[in-house]
């Protein structure tokens, strides 16, 4: 069940590292994830990413960067060698990504509660121009404090986008202050077709993405552990905004060979 | 000026599929015709403005072209982020449609006030902003830059000025030339302006659109040295375009707009111009007294 995107974690704590930036157990939280959307559902041409014809993919919780960086970068978005100018001066990839500079960047995110909005606008626009293609959309359980994100809710759910799905990273990192409860239940009393399952297992999370309701927008409630694959990292919240020395890297790059 | 605000979008709506209206839960019974004929194309969103302007970057970021509308403080101040980050940032276009203004809607109180909403925008990098003083040039304004592929802001009032002047997106209106001092009116300030200035020896210069800011007709305007601003938000708004505009030429420049306070009174919108000065009478005075100052 555990996935095997090793050498992927590698990349993104090599990343940091180097550069001395980055929110690590974030990404690893939705790498499972984002792996699953790229690798199995989402239609897209890595070397034409504006085609009309591909699946809108929204990073909300921009934070996690890294995880779509080593997708997109394993996908043939950019070089895999671009990561280790992860938040340089000059660097395209930046803490949070940006559209204008990233190739497959659907929407610039990091102030959070602003990408389940975006794309319910991206998902409504869809259907008014008649294109069938589907829009997903990764927030964090954190995120789903702001208000903005509930507004959003209401409306996918009352606009019936059947064609928009929104990922809750439930890791619980936002437990200590403000307990999400059942979020499937919140999702499914505010119209939506909402589903739980093991955010690490590829399986699980690929049959809930090809899973569409005909009227009802989507909600899979993603259970997930905060720097999942890393020890010291796990559900460790010294780690949100840590980046790893040498010698750190390499105690942490044990559990992941 | 709301009656062609409808009147303008539903007759560009029929021309340009791209537009997308979204309406916070005001101006839906005027819009009924649009509503029958582009079910697809005009959304009653509700009361949720911050969702509303992220709604409308998605709809911006597939290539339609969204109008949002509700009263300035809510598509202003409630939402200021969204303008900044889904627009402005990831530099998409779109067009926000105000209506009430600074104190239009007085009996209803300062929650319902926005004298701040040009010098809030004016924070947000390549947002653009117009203030029309008539309902035709709102028209010819919109038209000539709904679709510019950059945010805009539209101020609409529901006062009017008496007179509309054929007026260009992006550059000032030279109403009236003299020589004792520029006087640079605003939108809606623009009536109390000219009742105030017409045989004084003044330049008048007519700004609708004040971001960008048009510094070449000022600086081109203004030998005397001697500027006035008449704003109908807060007072004093524009000053830093002034400088940038003269850069290192000396000048003296006097404001006249809404005080930087909360107007807790209610009562009508002419009733708060008499209060606070925006009114022919003040302006004429402070004019004389700068003129000879």
């Amino acid at each position: 069940m555990n996935s095997s995107l090793n050498h992927l974690k590698r990349q993104a704590i090599t990343a940091t590292m180097v550069n001395k930036e980055g929110h690590l157990p974030s990404a690893f939280s939705i790498l499972d994830i984002v792996w699953t959307i790229y690798d199995r559902v989402l239609r897209y041409d890595a070397q034409n990413p504006k085609s009309d014809d591909r699946d809108r993919f929204i990073l909300s919780k921009g934070h996690g960067s890294l995880a779509l960086y080593t997708v997109l970068a394993e996908k043939g978005f950019f070089p895999a060698s671009e990561l280790n100018q992860y938040c340089t001066l000059k660097s395209r990839l930046g803490g949070h990504p940006d559209h204008n500079k990233v190739p497959g960047i659907e929407a610039s995110t990091g102030s959070l509660g602003h990408g389940l909005p975006f794309g319910v606008g991206v998902a409504m626009a869809l259907r008014i121009r008649k294109v069938d293609r589907r829009v997903f959309v990764v927030v964090g359980d954190g995120e789903c404090n702001e208000g903005s994100v509930w507004e959003a809710a209401l409306l996918a759910a009352h606009h019936q986008l059947s064609n928009l799905t929104c990922i809750v990273d439930y890791n619980h990192s936002t437990d200590r202050a403000l307990n999400m409860g059942d979020m499937a239940a919140k999702f499914s009393a505010f119209g939506w077709a909402a589903t739980t399952i093991n955010g690490h297992d590829h399986a699980a999370i690929e049959s809930a993405l090809r899973t569409r309701d005909p009227q009802k927008p989507t909600a899979i409630i993603a259970e997930t552990i905060k720097g999942h694959g890393v020890k010291q990292m796990e559900n460790n919240p010294a780690w949100h905004h840590r980046c790893p020395s040498k010698e750190e890297m390499e105690t942490m790059f044990q559990d992941l060979t | 000026m709301r009656k062609q605000f409808i009147r303008t979008t539903e007759e560009v709506m029929a021309k340009d599929e791209r537009l997308v209206v979204l309406l916070g839960d005001i101006g839906v019974f005027g819009f009924r015709n649009a509503f029958q004929q582009f079910p697809q194309r005009i959304y009653n969103i509700g009361i949720c403005e911050q969702a509303m302007t992220g709604m409308a970057a998605g709809l911006s970021k597939e290539g339609l072209v969204p109008v949002v509308h509700s009263i300035a403080p809510f598509v202003v101040e409630r939402c200021l982020e969204q303008l900044k980050v889904d627009f402005c940032y990831q530099k998409l276009g779109g067009n926000i449609v105000s209506v009430g203004g600074s104190y239009d809607y007085a009996a209803l109180g300062c929650t319902h006030h926005c004298p701040g909403d040009v010098a809030l925008l004016k924070a947000l990098p390549g947002l653009e902003i117009v203030v029309p003083g008539t309902p035709q040039e709102y028209d010819q304004l919109f038209r000539a830059s709904y679709a510019n592929g950059r945010l805009t802001y539209f101020r609409l009032s529901e006062r009017s000025n008496p007179q509309s002047f054929d007026v260009e997106f992006g550059r000032a209106k030279i109403i009236q030339q003299g020589k004792r001092a520029t006087v640079v009116a605003v939108g809606t300030a623009l009536a109390p302006t000219l009742a105030a200035t017409q045989d004084l020896d003044v330049t008048v210069l007519y700004y609708t659109t004040v971001t960008p800011f048009d510094g070449d007709t000022l600086k081109q305007h203004s030998a005397s040295g001697k500027i006035i601003l008449v704003e109908p938000f807060y007072t004093g708004t524009l000053a830093a375009d002034i400088h940038a505009a003269m850069g290192s030429t000396a000048v003296a420049i006097e404001t006249i707009g809404v005080p930087h306070r909360f107007l807790t009174n209610y009562g009508h919108a002419e009733e708060h111009d008499e209060a606070i000065g925006l009114t022919a009478a003040n302006i004429r005075q402070r004019v004389q007294g700068f003129i000879h100052g």
